[in-house]
């Protein structure tokens, strides 16, 4: 049954049917929400966890690293600085390659200083080993931090839920939470082989050499790509189970014989879907592409769908500054291997906030001129309230 | 053929007036009547006093978008100071309704050739005889119920009983009341609103 829950409130109560037995974490907006719920849950007896207020996201990171390495099952959240102030320990868990789960309530990264959300936090942090999935919508959210815990524990790898801060976090939308019969029987107890114990003493996270550390980068690539196997299998698995799927790496919006493709991430496809109906409404052949596993990269798979389509534009809410899109850059290396020149269109926008809205997205599909020569990335454009459209739903709207 | 029912609701308010509860309420009304709902906030830092706007959408489909409502068909204005300071009723549809807590009418709200619907009630008054303290909240939904007819008063009576609960019986009565006169005062008008 269905419930009309805030982004946070049901990302919570999955975590709590998830059984973590240590919660750590340090509160900054937009993630705040989630762990006093979290809070409030271990007070009332309604999960039986360590609850950690951290002194820091540093704190907070090296907490849950430690508990997992003791055979706790552990959870933990931030956003923006918050996920940066833990970088070093993100990279030392993925290296340890320990099963921790956190959501990222993505916000963007000053300065200038800006609560809002874009995916600047969780994509400068790329490259630490965790995987990394965008989700779109509360019940998604929830979902995905169900099978973070199956994907985490199968892959012994970290998992990043990456939930746009506020779009998501803060907004009410109905979403149907599993019984806890469900998630015990989709999720077993936690057992970590490698769990630190004194009748067998062992050293985790001792110093490596020039002659085998490049080998435990080669075994977590190798990891890391066969997460994405596993990120589609148990995605597949808990669709028998709970009747939905979360669309495992990524799913296709319209594209059968669509030849414009957008390609975005997180909570704006919604609006970039809406579009596309209005555009197939035109009889334009636009489609979509909600890239939801962002590591590993799933660059075959990308290609697959993406191979006859005569126009790509990548949007993302993020920007390396002075190369530009960084998922574009990706797409390209990924094509340009399978042998495709398809052009991709590199369009940012929707930074620190700023409300990608069915015009913009419109816009962008009908194409943003270059600004400047050279440039590897566009900018969308503002929206604009346009009057033509305040007439366009009219008399519907009132019953 | 089924008739598609596509809302936006948008409550301007300042902080600590409960704006962004006014909109979960709303949306948890249309829930429990059966429509898909949702409902978000636009922070600015979060200050007692300053602008606050909150956003609902009400559908009788699946709702995707994550955006801001442009084009609303109501306005809720819970502070009417605030349309002195900014544009309230922008991007407002033709034949929309404004719910203003006022005490009075208040002159130049949009323009004339608008026709907007208006509907004005002393929300804080009323509000504050129930709750003790001038909250106009649930008075305004009340009033939005009665003047649009899109969410039913014992839905949101249910809503604010669910939404309010852990704060003991006796708000939830008090806001019942106020729900219901802000229901009562739209709805015993002699022209009707809608």
């Amino acid at each position: 049954m269905k419930q009309l829950l805030e982004g946070s409130q049901a990302v919570a109560e999955a975590v709590r049917l998830c059984r973590p037995q240590v919660v750590a974490a340090y509160p900054i907006t937009p993630q705040t929400h989630i762990i006093e719920r979290l809070a409030q849950h271990v007070a009332n007896g309604e999960l039986a966890a360590e609850f950690i207020n951290a002194e820091s996201e540093f704190g907070a990171a090296s907490i849950v690293l430690g508990a997992v390495t003791a055979g706790a099952r552990a959870f933990t959240a931030t956003a923006s600085q918050g996920l940066l102030l833990m970088t070093e320990v993100l990279y030392n868990i993925a290296g340890l390659r320990l099963p921790v789960v956190m959501v990222c309530a993505n916000r963007a990264v000053g300065a200038p200083i800006n609560i809002f959300s874009d995916h600047q936090d969780s994509m400068s942090v790329r490259d630490a080993g965790w995987i990394q999935l965008y989700v779109e919508s509360n019940q998604e959210a929830a979902d995905s931090l169900i099978q973070a815990y199956r994907i985490a524990e199968a892959c012994e790898l970290p998992v990043m839920v990456c939930m746009d801060g506020f779009l998501l976090t803060h907004t009410f939308e109905p979403v149907a939470l599993p019984t806890q019969a469900m998630v015990d029987d989709y999720l077993p107890a936690f057992q970590f082989a490698r769990t630190l114990n004194p009748d067998r003493p062992m050293t985790l996270g001792g110093a490596s050499e020039p002659d085998n550390f490049q080998e435990y980068r080669v075994d977590q690539h190798a990891a890391m790509e066969n997460a994405q196997k596993v990120v589609e299998t148990l995605d597949a698995e808990f669709a028998e189970q709970f009747g939905r799927r979360c669309g495992g790496l990524m799913q296709g919006y319209r594209l059968d014989d669509a030849r414009t493709v957008l390609l975005g991430m997180g909570s704006l496809m919604g609006a970039v879907y809406d579009a596309v109906d209005q555009l197939r409404d035109q009889g334009q052949a636009a489609g979509a592409l909600r890239l939801r596993c962002f590591r590993p990269f799933p660059a075959q798979a990308l290609v697959q769908h993406l191979k006859d389509v005569q126009r790509i534009i990548v949007l993302e809410k993020a920007l390396s500054p002075g190369a530009g899109g960084i998922v574009a850059a990706e797409l390209r290396a990924a094509l340009q291997q399978a042998g495709i020149m398809t052009p991709v269109e590199s369009v940012i926008g929707g930074l620190g906030g700023r409300d990608l809205t069915p015009d913009v997205i419109e816009a962008v599909f009908q194409g943003i001129p270059d600004t400047e020569a050279g440039v590897t990335s566009r900018f969308a454009p503002d929206h604009i309230t346009s009057a033509s459209d305040e007439a366009e739903r009219g008399e519907q709207s009132y019953g | 053929m089924r008739i598609s029912t596509f809302r936006e609701i948008r409550f301007h308010g300042r902080g600590g007036q409960g704006t962004v509860s006014a909109a979960a309420l709303l949306a948890l009304a249309a829930f429990e009547d059966h429509f898909e709902s949702q409902a978000f906030p636009k922070f600015g830092s979060e200050r007692r006093g300053a602008p606050v706007e909150a956003y609902v959408r009400i559908s009788n489909t699946t709702i995707r978008a994550h955006n801001q409502v442009y084009t609303p068909d109501v306005v809720v204005i819970q502070d009417a100071g605030l349309l002195r300071s900014e544009p309230l009723l922008r991007g407002l549809r033709q034949g929309g309704l404004i719910v203003v807590n006022s005490e009075q009418e208040v002159d130049d709200v949009g323009n004339k050739n608008d026709h907007f619907r208006q509907v004005y009630l002393p929300a804080s008054s009323i509000g504050e005889r129930h709750l003790g303290r001038p909250l106009p909240n649930t008075v305004l939904l009340g009033a939005l119920a009665a003047g649009t007819g899109w969410v039913s008063l014992i839905a949101l009576e249910q809503a604010v009983t669910k939404h309010l609960s852990s704060k003991g019986e006796k708000m939830v009565t008090a806001n019942i009341a106020a729900l219901r006169e802000g229901y009562g005062f739209v709805s015993s008008e002699k022209e009707p609103v809608s």
